[in-house]
């Protein structure tokens, strides 16, 4: 994506943040409360010092005092303020000692290492053995009461929290590969400390100040509660409570109005620290927050009439758009796709990343998370059913059952926490009335159906106990064992090694006969195509540019995009040095040029191909091509035969 | 070796063991042999191909051949002298020798930094050229990999796949080195994308005079760019040669499997499909050929007996195994 379309669509962190409105609410109190306490000095204040034994204990909204006087008679109102401004003073200074020495050692120990991490991260543990305000009596003690003291104190019983933290995230970065390729570009360890992972745990170190500065005030404000921070005649929130615990039952106020200010404060500082993770966690950012709901939303113009494909085929997409909202505007991920699947017919969707292949296929049972996707236009149908129509229910039997997936990456789509048998057992009884000892009979015949040797063994194993390839067959079998119609598999091979992607392409092809099962082959490599699919869709930009019959399509394409894509994939036994590769990349998502998206990269492209809308129009009884000028179909055939 | 021109880098028995040593308790820890006993020379202006599927230690190799990481046992020389030496006394000049490409160039890229930063910093650190000599050599470097100069201001994240390899190799390419390892280039790219990248590489050999380390794990990208090939299984050498030889008259049975499996545009696959495809446990290796329990044509010398590199019929042609295949594969 270019940058423009990036600066447009994104919303700043602070955007973000006050999208957030609990964060805002943080941010406002928050505030209020520094600003206040910023300029105590120059309010119109009584001394906070001054004792006027007259006027002791005088309730609040008494006259000249607002929030009323201490047991010594003191204006509570200037000495809230000026203890507020001591206790984030600390607080904020506790902080920052904690978080740089923290850092540093989370830092230096996370890259070392070997025995000087061992030697370090002990050292940390045994500071964390220490109940925390135990250590701090125990600090504070040896060096004397004193608010000074006590700030110490703290800082050294938090360093821990962020040495832990930052050592993690710098274990991980260090075994990146930029760490390595910045050693080979001739940057000393030190450097790559400092200029390479640094920048990285920066916003990690952010998060966690934000999220203990709130703790270091209460804790400040509990060893002053217990005598060993501010000493008087010094105000400090704690030492305010301390005062007001020997006059809690006559005049509740003197401990009430700090306890008030302390809660405001903390809880002011949490909401505002968490929202600032929300915004700076990469993980939260990419959306792990928003919640998608359990299905696309539809959100179509018009009902489109049911195509005339939809009766006998398993699967009709006709017309079908999904778009993304990003920012204000509104993305369009794939326009107009009419695709269709027969009986027991396989179909392979060709395209490269970012083509909108996967999103054509999640569309169809409703997997594009929403927000921010939704179906637009156009219509699905499933055996004659309009899937858009469907209620949830409806769609919730069919997904695992009549329709199955199987995804790239089998380790990320099993739980790793249950056993193979587990899931299989929970796929079974999820759409059949099964009995347990049933349902795992049935899951040890699947095993057996894919080809998993020793399947009963098998069923009592952790997806990590398998091999890649293995893993990839309990998925198939998963996707089986509900007697599917049909099968959405979406680069079902890629994560596999060659030899494995073999057997898995041959073992697909054989149950597809077997188990007389429909099969929608998404998949970005022209060479594994052949090996299963009968008919061939290509996509580019979100549009189908052709279909038609593998074999036909194969050999003399129409769409010279299509010729481009075959002739760049290397053929063994023609080790041809220069390869037929595609000049430029295909356009952005959303940006597709008017005309023919491919155009701006296509040798044969002509004025009339960058205007207008360009149709999918039949090429013959059994394939289709979206261009003005299609290759020659039986000179190309012939050139290459 | 009988080579006409002293070889650029030498491994001689290269082994690398992970884990190994002793627990606080004595015990001995399990170790698993990622490399064993790999030999194997590259000539000035070669390109070698290492072709292996995932687990086979091919990467490891790699590590070890760009001196990011060191051999248990065993040598390797470059340009006569012992890298692993050359390492401990001066790792910055032998970067300025040996460079590496990652597989995955987005986690090769620092995220925070700009394609400049990154780019600078080997002509710096490696070379320590003042600004304008740097800005000069940054302009060459980045037009030889079909950058445009505004992109020298952009962040690794918004550029595409392909175009993150190219910074990657332009960075590889900066400091001028003889030697580039590239582990997995392709394997992340698109195919109409991986063809660019080929091409370049291709290219840039021609211009800089340069001499490849090609990894990968598809047989077909890496006899389009290879003079040689060496097949790797479990940790070992299954078969070294030319590429053309090795794609025609494999002499391993696992370089035919291999053959067999890659997937072609209008080629039916035909392997059998309850062939496990399982590698041996790594911490309880098989006593002979790692291939056997895979293998049509394993027999009770292959379980017990480990084959060694010998020669198979060609020049420069070795193959470990007993019964190698024979006669050609369809693809010629």
């Amino acid at each position: 994506m270019s940058s423009s379309a990036a600066s447009q669509g994104r919303v700043s962190a602070l955007g973000l943040l006050l999208n957030n409105r609990l964060a805002t609410a943080g941010l406002v109190v928050l505030v209020t409360i520094l600003l206040l306490a910023l300029i105590a000095p120059l309010l119109p204040l009584l001394d906070p010092n001054a004792t006027s034994p007259a006027n002791r204990l005088l309730p609040p909204l008494s006259d000249g005092h607002l929030l009323g006087t201490d047991a010594l008679g003191r204006d509570l109102l200037s000495r809230l303020l000026h203890g507020a401004r001591v206790s984030i003073a600390v607080g904020v200074s506790a902080t920052l000692i904690a978080a740089f020495f923290g850092s540093l050692i989370g830092l230096l120990s996370g890259y070392a290492r070997g025995w000087a991490d061992s030697l370090m991260m002990r050292g940390i543990d045994m500071l964390m053995a220490f109940p925390y305000i135990l250590l701090a009596l125990a600090i504070v003690a040896v060096l004397g009461p004193g608010l000074i003291n006590a700030l110490y104190a703290i800082a050294l019983i938090n360093i821990p929290f962020f040495a832990r933290n930052i050592r993690g995230v710098t274990l991980g970065l260090a075994r990146r590969e930029f760490i390595d390729a910045a050693r080979l570009s001739g940057k000393s360890r030190a450097a790559i400390l400092f200029t390479e992972i640094l920048p990285n745990v920066l916003p990690i170190i952010v998060i966690t100040m934000s999220t203990t500065i709130g703790w270091m005030i209460l804790e400040t404000a509990g060893l002053s509660f217990l005598g060993l921070g501010a000493q008087p005649p010094q105000a400090d929130l704690g030492s305010m409570l301390g005062d007001g615990r020997s006059v809690l039952f006559n005049a509740p106020h003197v401990a009430i109005i700090p306890g008030v200010l302390i809660f405001l404060l903390v809880m002011s500082i949490n909401l505002l620290g968490d929202g600032i993770r929300d915004v700076l966690d990469p993980r939260l950012k990419s959306g792990a927050l928003a919640r998608p709901m359990a299905r696309t939303a539809v959100e179509r113009e018009s009902v489109p009439e049911k195509p005339a494909t939809a009766k006998d085929a398993v699967l009709s997409l006709s017309g079908l758009r999904t778009a993304f909202g990003l920012g204000q505007r509104q993305i369009e991920a794939i326009s107009g796709i009419d695709l269709h699947i027969g009986r027991q017919e396989c179909l392979g969707l060709v395209g490269e990343s970012g083509s909108g292949k996967s999103i054509t296929a999640m569309s169809i049972m409703g997997l594009v998370p929403t927000p921010p996707g939704r179906i637009v236009g156009g219509s699905i149908y499933f055996q004659g059913e309009d899937l858009l129509e469907a209620n949830d229910r409806r769609i919730r039997e069919l997904r695992g059952g009549p329709v199955s997936h199987v995804f790239q990456d089998p380790l990320t789509t099993l739980h790793p926490l249950f056993t193979v048998g587990d899931q299989l057992v929970e796929a079974i009884r999820a759409h059949q009335p099964l009995r347990r000892p049933q349902a795992e009979k049935k899951a040890e015949e699947l095993l057996e159906l894919v080809r998993i040797p020793n399947p009963r063994r098998r069923l009592q194993a952790y997806p990590h106990e398998l091999s890649g390839g293995m893993r990839q067959r309990v998925c198939i079998a998963m996707a089986l064992a509900n007697d599917a119609e049909l099968i959405i598999a979406d680069e079902p091979t890629t994560a596999l090694d060659v030899t494995v992607q073999a057997q898995i392409l041959m073992l697909m092809n054989k149950l597809r006969h077997e188990k007389e099962t429909s099969i929608l082959f998404i998949t970005h490599d022209f060479g594994v195509i052949s090996a299963l699919s009968d008919r061939v869709a290509v996509m580019y930009a979100g549009q189908i540019v052709e279909s038609g019959p593998t074999k036909e399509v194969l050999e003399s394409p129409a769409h010279p995009y299509t010729r481009k894509l075959i002739d760049c994939v290397p053929v063994l036994g023609q080790g041809d040095r220069q390869l037929d590769a595609i000049e430029g990349g295909p356009p952005a998502t959303g940006e597709r040029p008017p005309g023919c998206a491919f155009a701006p990269r296509c040798a044969f492209a002509r004025d009339a191909c960058k205007r207008g809308e360009i149709a999918l129009q039949p090429l013959d009884a059994e394939r289709e091509v979206r261009c003005l000028f299609p290759l020659d179909v039986k000179r190309e055939a012939l050139v290459h035969a | 070796m009988h080579e006409q021109t002293e070889p650029m880098l030498q491994a001689q028995d290269v082994e690398r063991l992970f884990g190994a040593g002793r627990t606080l308790l004595g015990r001995p820890k399990p170790a698993v042999h990622a490399v064993q006993g790999v030999s194997f020379a590259v000539r000035k202006g070669e390109i070698l191909g290492i072709v292996g599927e995932s687990g086979c230690g091919k990467s490891t190799l790699a590590r070890i051949l760009a001196g990011l990481d060191q051999a248990s046992a065993g040598k390797v020389l470059f340009q006569g002298q012992d890298l692993a030496a050359a390492v401990r006394r001066d790792f910055k000049a032998v970067a300025r020798q040996i460079q590496y490409v990652f597989q995955d160039p987005l986690s090769s890229l620092n995220p925070r930094k700009t394609v400049r930063a990154i780019l600078e910093t080997p002509l710096r650190r490696l070379l320590g050229l003042g600004r304008e000599e740097r800005e000069r050599r940054l302009q060459k470097v980045i037009d030889a990999v079909n950058l445009r100069p505004e992109h020298l201001d952009r962040y690794p994240h918004e550029f595409s796949g392909g175009q993150a390899q190219r910074i990657a190799i332009a960075r590889a390419l900066a400091a001028e080195p003889k030697l580039i390892v590239l582990d997995e280039p392709v394997s992340a790219l698109d195919v109409s994308v991986q063809a660019q990248v080929l091409n370049l590489l291709d290219d840039l050999k021609a211009r800089f005079g340069l001499t490849y380390l090609f990894i990968s794990h598809d047989l077909a990208v890496v006899e389009t760019i290879s003079d040689r090939v060496a097949v790797m299984y479990f940790g070992r050498l299954a078969e070294i040669g030319p590429a053309q030889r090795i794609f025609t008259q494999p002499r391993h049975h696992y370089t035919r499997l291999l053959l067999d499996s890659a997937p072609a545009p209008g080629k039916a696959i035909m392997v059998p499909e309850s062939e496990s495809g399982e590698l041996p446990d790594p911490y309880n290796p098989p006593v002979g050929c790692a291939f056997a329990a895979r293998c049509p044509a394993a027999d009770e010398l292959c379980r017990t007996r480990h084959p060694a590199l010998e020669p198979a019929g060609a020049p420069k042609h070795l193959a470990a195994c007993y019964h190698p295949p024979v006669g050609s594969t369809a693809h010629e």
